[in-house]
């Protein structure tokens, strides 16, 4: 990642700040252009890059590999419905989701940051599987059909019923989820991380309380999962007890490691792909699955920067 | 059915269940023990393992036949994960492995469904163990008795080759520090290499056990997967008593809790699993954590 300040200096922030804007400005304007199964995929990646994003901070930044990150996405994203249906405002779109993810991620933290490696995988993986049990038997959530026909928020005056309304909704809630999560990454909370990542017993004994920063860390992501959840129930209208399976947190650990893990953007790169290739893939065979897992698996094998370390590597840009 | 009666009928079933978990997970812990890695894929080479075995079967006609030659295969297929795919991520860590082996889930569900077809296909219990009988008032298939049996028998093997073996005394030291075990002359990566096979094997062989049991089907790997890590991190990680004991708990658990508590069914094995963390942070049998 270039950090603001180091050699390019002014120049380079400046060039950097223009690229975001112009991209974010292309995919605002996406639909005016495009037909509504691009515009739909572009959504979707969207809302799949934000959760990616959410555990690149948790992996990249603070060393926390989490099989279990789903549990925030599918809180977030049944909070969402049921408030939804009730009353459709903001706060159920946005507040509500946020904060029950949140609430989730200080529990199901606070026993697992703990552990560490692959003990902390098992933990976090149990937790989200416990949602996925929950969900799947419980009548008033719908069991293991969900909860569908969730209504779109409506806000004062706009409609997000209407498609390019709800684009541009979209497109707002991510761009800002990515901006908080590029400042998280980038500040002084966000470099303790990274020295936590780097050796945990050097930070203990600089006197940083390494288990406070790992768990609010592992709210930051929570939250931000959640969020990603809730607007993923906007998109489909749906939410189902698959939200929680183990294997959305391994889809989106997968899209973190073909992006490159720790770039934050790069999670996004990998969502892209993640959906470009399964769309593309499965028009034309039904061997989509073995094709992902043997992509992932050459990744892990032969290029774990990803997608961004290799193009850093190309073109010579450091880290 | 009087309470008693189905109590033991259910208390059966709980066995039954439990020695398949037992089969799958052992492999399971001692991998973890032996690689310190979490292989996801392990619930895979189960599926693996029962699909060969619906092969031998249709080739052959021959249930023993399949419960020999499944396994067989299916340790070839963990020797050549090892050595393609594992062996070179070592030095990199433990969790580039544990994601790869992620990788290996997708890829052998969808290679499954591509041999064999999507549809379940169930494996037919042997002629021998094809009836039921009354045990105290109780209707048992034999087949399940066969599986409690069998699955007694194969622990008490591994207890003898682990505990009073040369082969075992060499697992055992990689298990307690592989480092240290390299360090005192020991071909560390072979036995690496073994420990996989076996795991793998010993996963290919409770498939073809649960084949007559639970039926085959692709996404049978990624679902027994779960109750075999918490078998595992209940009884502790590495331990071989640990997943035999934590096996029997979670079979129970599963068992009793579809029986009696049908609505929260699904949700008894991690209550239990975390009752237990809670009064013991390392599993039953595991070492203490740091």
């Amino acid at each position: 990642m270039t950090e603001a300040g180091s050699t390019g200096g002014r120049a380079r922030v400046v060039a950097g700040a223009a690229g975001a804007a112009a991209l974010f400005a292309a995919i605002a304007a996406f639909p005016l252009v495009a037909g509504n199964y691009p515009v739909k995929l572009l959504q979707e990646i969207l809302v799949w890059g934000v959760f990616a994003m959410s555990l690149d901070l948790l992996m990249g930044r603070a060393g926390m590999v989490s099989f279990g990150h789903s549990a925030f996405f599918g809180v977030g994203g049944y909070v969402a419905a049921l408030s939804l249906a009730k009353a459709p405002g903001l706060a159920s779109a946005l507040a509500l989701p946020a904060l029950a993810a949140a609430v989730a991620a200080v529990v199901i933290g606070f026993f697992s940051i703990r552990a560490s490696g692959v003990y902390f995988i098992m933990l976090t993986l149990a937790f989200s599987q416990m949602f996925y049990a929950v969900t799947f038997q419980a009548a008033w959530l719908g069991a293991e059909d969900g909860l569908v026909g969730v209504p779109r928020p409506v806000v004062p005056g706009v409609d997000l019923g209407r498609s390019l309304a709800f684009h541009l909704y979209l497109v707002g809630l991510v761009g800002l989820a990515a901006l908080v999560l590029v400042r998280v990454a980038r500040s002084p909370f966000g470099h303790v991380l990274r020295g936590i990542f780097e050796n945990e017993a050097r930070m203990e004994a600089l006197g940083y309380p390494v288990a406070r920063y790992k768990l609010i860390a592992f709210a930051v992501a929570g939250t931000v999962a959640g969020i990603a959840g809730a607007l993923y129930t906007q998109l489909t209208g749906s939410i189902t007890p698959d939200a929680f399976l183990w294997t959305t947190s391994g889809e989106a650990l997968l899209m973190v490691i073909i992006g490159g893990i720790g770039t934050l953007g790069g999670a996004v790169l990998g969502a892209a792909t993640f959906i470009l290739l399964q769309s593309l893939v499965s028009s034309y065979t039904e061997r989509w699955m073995l094709i992902l897992g043997l992509t992932f698996v050459l990744f892990v094998l032969f290029a774990p920067g990803g997608i961004a370390g290799a193009l850093r590597g190309r073109i010579g840009l450091r880290a | 059915m009087t309470l008693p009666v189905d109590l033991f009928a259910q208390a059966l079933n709980g066995l039954s269940y439990g020695i398949l978990l037992f089969l799958l997970s052992v492999g399971l812990t001692l991998i973890f023990g032996m690689l310190d890695v979490v292989n996801l894929a392990h619930g895979s080479l189960y599926m693996l393992g029962a699909y060969a075995g619906l092969t031998v079967i249709a080739i052959t006609g021959d249930f023993w036949l399949a419960l020999l030659l499944a396994p067989i295969a299916v340790g070839l297929v963990g020797l050549v994960i090892e050595r393609i795919c594992l062996r070179p991520l070592y030095r990199r860590g433990a969790l580039d492995q544990v994601l790869l082996t992620f990788g290996l889930v997708y890829l052998f569900e969808d290679l499954v469904k591509w041999i064999w077809g999507g549809r379940i296909r169930s494996i037919a219990p042997p002629a021998m163990f094809s009836g039921s009988v009354t045990i105290w008032g109780a209707t048992v298939p034999s087949y399940r008795l066969f599986v409690i049996a069998f699955g007694i028998a194969v622990a008490a093997l591994l207890w003898l080759l682990i505990e009073r073996t040369r082969l075992g005394a060499i697992i055992r030291a990689g298990v307690f520090d592989a480092e240290m075990a390299s360090g005192m002359g020991i071909d560390t990566e072979r036995v690496f290499s073994a420990v996989f096979g076996f795991g793998a094997a010993l996963a290919g062989l409770s498939g073809v056990i649960a084949g007559p049991i639970q039926s085959a089907q692709p996404p049978m790997g990624a679902t027994i997967l779960i109750p075999a890590l918490i078998v595992v991190v209940v009884g502790g990680l590495g331990s071989l008593k640990g997943s035999f004991v934590g096996s029997l708990v979670i079979g129970q658990a599963e068992t009793f809790g579809k029986a009696w508590l049908p609505g929260v069914s699904m949700l008894m094995i991690y209550v239990v699993m975390v009752a237990i963390l809670l009064l013991r942070p390392q599993g039953l049998f595991g070492r203490p954590l740091r």
